[in-house]
């Protein structure tokens, strides 16, 4: 639209900010208001919960787990996507995009199908060679691995497509091996759309619950997750302690939301 | 004989980039590669770089078998078409990168830089970035990056290729008498034959997989091998069935006494700059494109043709032509 | 042809002689063979994949099929199971159709109407896609549950599913329009206006044909996204069976009864579905990719 007059400009903008208000914005902060309206008695007394803390700790330990596992996947995963040929490329870059469309309780029933000791597959292998994986942090880890597997994968992939290997081959031709190559050349050069994946990946990793739901057992104070206390404590009752974490989870969650919409426009054109 | 590539083959898919290509290139000269875009002329830079391999074939530099050498070994500086410039360090930190990695004591480097900053005329820049710096500046960085590691031989991709026809032809002069100054064995890539004959010690013209000839400048200009050459290195028409440089037509307004000579008909002069170039339709074969003739003004004004004239044209004696 | 002058490009070949040009090769900095340092690469991400990923998946896949086609087909007709079914892809699809509309419009006034607060709209955005499930369900509940100080209470009717799903699936058109969008070449949308086209009709004409592939990628994620969720409607829907359960629910339910084949059943459709989502996402955005080139 050369000109779109201002009548219908101010038309859709008031649609759309009373759509994301409504649907997002309002909701959203009433949960803020709900965790504080006894000030920060609610989050003082979660946070000297045993059970609260514990399962706070674990999702970070789990998540950190993941994204670390996902970031060193994705970076080399991306590499062999973007500059290499082998049969099959196609088919693997397909794939990779898979775990962002299944349900999460697909993917938790997936692992207790193919690791759990009931299971036909690497169950009882793993059983007798002292392994659990389900009700253990261990199936956590997988899980919450497996649906965040993309999102490192997804943003590099691109970056490394539009950089190309002019420098690489640069590089190469002043006598740089492929390490130094690496990280002298590549990864200053994806490590805006390297941070932005791991922002995701780690957000995507916190906030897990379907899956991590059915692998973990929900055992409180061994494999409970905050995403899954919030849940017991709201059918429980104990609505203020849902709302504290549930606060926590979504003031981490905006915090790399927002961390990543500044740092996308000031570095993700600036190459 | 400083660089040795004995027959080199290449395919990509069903396309033959290179068919069987031999090349000697001499020490410290200004060697260009000359032919047309996806002629093979590329492909046989970056397999004496390392960057690409060969199907078959064998690669030396300065004596040594580096056909199964990867790039980093080959003591190559090499200078890309788009720069390559690595965007993220400063214009220092670029031309520093060889030597950091041969890990050259910090002093010696820092020495290095500003002697080769100060010969790309950089000196002020140091400190910026790729992304402040001008096309052929950045090109010129290219240039002292390959430099700094001392490379055995320098080679060059289309550098002047995405630069402005003014920036081109100053690099171009600059490239002479850099060239000059430090005289390391260059190997330069170009489709245009103006940049070749104007730089280029010897010429190697590379057509469709293959080369076509090796010479110097006056030889591949003076004595084309075929008509290939001759028609890629200059203008070329065509007169009785011989190809001629239309400067190599003799016109007459008379039929030339004792002389065999086409009479013709003057159908377009149109004069560019110094020159006017007359088209004539010969009498006798009316479906034929025309010949074309480039007179000097004066010569013209001499002979006073203009469009409708009729005319006689005779290769001028001594004047290169080959059969069509 | 006689040429006089040779321009770079098109050297001066003696006329009608020279064979045609070969079109130019594939360049050849594309990528490279693998080496076998790559190649240990590949094989250990390749390994690291399958354990995590697709072993798993196949073994949904096999389970299902160790019950034969008779349990499938049982599985997925029992009442409540189908009931289940419909109600998901329903409200995926109904959800999908409003975010193509919406995402569309959010996306536009994001490009093309700068106005203060943008910023804020762009992390509102995506909120749902970082915010927890859990915590999403939490959060619509706050608003439009028994409490809600509106007095709208959506919980365990259908309309929760429905409000769920606009939650989870709202980033995804408005992502994959907006940068079409903003790369979207001006110039031609003059061009049009300048040729007598009134503004609804250069949007229809012009801007909405070149936005339909990157529509429709965000839509199929939007769908896919839909039809696996569940998190977002524990708290919310409160699985009434035959009225709010959705597929992903009733995956849960058959493996808590110990009925992992029927569970298997269900989650082998959920799969089947994404996939086919995912091969259309996959096409589209070749051809977004191919719009951008040509």
């Amino acid at each position: 639209m050369a000109r779109t007059s201002p009548w219908v400009r101010l038309t859709l903008r008031t649609v759309v900010i009373v759509y994301l208000v409504l649907l997002v914005g309002w909701p959203v902060s009433l949960v803020v208001r709900a965790t504080f309206t006894d000030g920060l008695t609610a989050l003082r007394d979660a946070l000297t919960d045993p059970t609260v803390v514990f399962s706070l700790k674990l999702t970070v330990s789990v998540a950190l787990q993941a994204t670390l596992l996902n970031t060193v996947f994705g970076v080399g995963i991306s590499l062999l996507l973007v500059r290499t040929d082998f049969r099959g490329k196609r088919l693997l870059s397909a794939l990779i995009d898979l775990p962002l469309s299944v349900s999460p309780v697909v993917v938790g029933l997936a692992i207790v199908l193919a690791y759990g000791p009931r299971g036909d597959w690497f169950g009882p292998w793993l059983t007798g060679a002292g392994v659990d994986v389900l009700f253990a942090p261990l199936g956590i880890v997988l899980a919450t691995a497996f649906v965040s597997l993309p999102l490192v994968v997804r943003e590099v992939v691109p970056v490394l497509e539009e950089i190309g290997t002019d420098e690489v081959q640069a590089a190469r031709s002043l006598g740089a091996n492929s390490l130094q190559t690496f990280w002298r050349i590549t990864l200053p050069s994806i490590r805006w759309a390297l941070v932005y994946g791991v922002v995701l990946t780690l957000a995507r990793s916190l906030g897990e619950f379907g899956a991590v739901k059915i692998v973990s057992g929900n055992l409180e104070g061994r494999t409970q997750t905050a995403t899954l206390l919030v849940e017991q404590r709201y059918h429980d009752f104990d609505h203020a302690t849902a709302y504290a974490v549930a606060f926590l989870l979504a003031a981490v969650s905006v915090a790399c939301i927002t961390l990543v919409t500044y740092l996308r426009p000031a570095h993700g054109n600036a190459r | 004989m400083s660089i040795e590539v004995r027959n080199a083959t290449k395919r990509f898919g069903d396309f033959v980039a290179l068919d069987d290509v031999s090349v000697s290139i001499p020490t410290g000269q200004l060697t260009a590669l000359l032919g047309p875009s996806g002629g093979g002329k590329s492909t046989l830079l970056r397999i004496i770089a390392g960057l690409e391999t060969a199907d078959s074939g064998s690669v030396s530099i300065e004596g040594r078998d580096a056909t199964h050498e990867p790039a980093q070994k080959r003591n190559v500086g090499f200078v890309f078409q788009h720069y390559a410039a690595f965007k993220h360090m400063t214009v220092a930190k670029n031309v520093a990168f060889g030597l950091e990695i041969r890990k050259t004591p910090k002093e010696e480097i820092r020495e290095r830089v500003d002697e080769l900053l100060r010969l790309v005329h950089l000196q002020q820049f140091a400190d910026r970035k790729p992304s402040q710096l001008s096309g052929g500046q950045r090109q010129r960085m290219a240039l002292a990056r390959a430099l700094a590691v001392r490379p055995s031989v320098l080679l060059l991709d289309e550098p002047f290729g995405a630069l402005d026809a003014k920036v081109r032809k100053e690099l171009r002069d600059w490239l002479r008498h850099l060239h000059d100054e430090v005289p390391v064995t260059t190997v330069f890539v170009t489709h245009d034959q103006e940049e070749a004959l104007e730089v280029a010690d010897e010429i190697v013209v590379v057509n469709e997989g293959r080369v076509e000839q090796v010479g110097s400048p006056d030889d591949l200009y003076d004595a084309p091998a075929n008509r290939f050459v001759m028609g890629f290195l200059g203008p070329v028409t065509e007169l009785s069935g011989r190809l001629v440089r239309p400067h190599d037509v003799h016109v007459f307004t008379e039929p030339p006494a004792g002389l065999a000579s086409t009479e013709g008909r003057v159908v377009r002069a149109l004069r560019v700059g110094f020159e006017v170039r007359l088209d004539v339709a010969l009498v006798g074969v009316p479906d034929a494109a025309p010949t074309t003739v480039t007179l000097t003004r004066a010569e013209s004004r001499t002979l006073g043709a203009e469009a409708g004239s009729t005319v006689w044209l005779r290769p001028a004696p001594h004047a290169l032509t080959l059969a069509v | 042809m006689t040429t006089t002058l040779a321009p770079a490009d098109a050297p001066a070949s003696p006329a009608g002689t020279a064979a045609p040009r070969p079109r130019r090769p594939r360049r050849s900095r594309g990528p490279r063979a693998l080496t076998p340092a790559s190649r240990v690469g590949l094989g250990v991400g390749v390994l690291w994949f399958s354990i995590l990923a697709l072993i798993p998946l196949v073994a949904v896949v096999v389970e299902t099929s160790q019950g034969g086609w008779d349990a499938f087909a049982r599985a997925l007709t029992t009442p409540q199971t189908a009931a289940a079914i419909r109600l998901t892809v329903l409200n995926a699809l109904g959800v999908t159709v409003l975010n193509a509309v919406m995402g569309t419009v959010i996306a536009w006034v994001l490009v093309r109407d700068p106005f203060p607060g943008r910023r804020i709209l762009e992390i509102v955005i995506d909120i749902p896609f970082a915010l927890p499930t859990i915590v999403a369900g939490l959060v619509l509940l706050t608003l439009y549950g028994p409490t809600s100080p509106v007095g709208v209470n959506v919980a365990n009717t259908q309309w929760s599913v429905t409000l769920a799903l606009a939650f989870v699936t709202l980033p995804f058109v408005v992502r994959t329009v907006q940068p079409v969008l903003a790369e979207l070449d001006r110039d031609v949308e003059e061009a049009a206006a300048s040729l007598g086209a009134r503004p609804f009709t250069v949007l229809r004409r012009i801007v909405l044909p070149a936005l339909v592939p990157a529509i429709a990628a965000g839509a199929s994620l939007s769908f896919a996204r839909g039809i696996s969720e569940y998190g977002s409607l524990v708290l919310l829907s409160g699985n009434l069976p035959m009225r709010t359960e959705v597929a992903s629910v009733r995956i849960l339910a058959y493996l808590e009864n110990g009925d992992q084949t029927s569970a298997a059943a269900v989650a082998t459709v959920l799969l089947g579905v994404s996939l086919v989502a995912l091969l259309t996402l996959d096409i589209l955005q070749r051809r977004v990719v191919n719009r951008g080139t040509h």
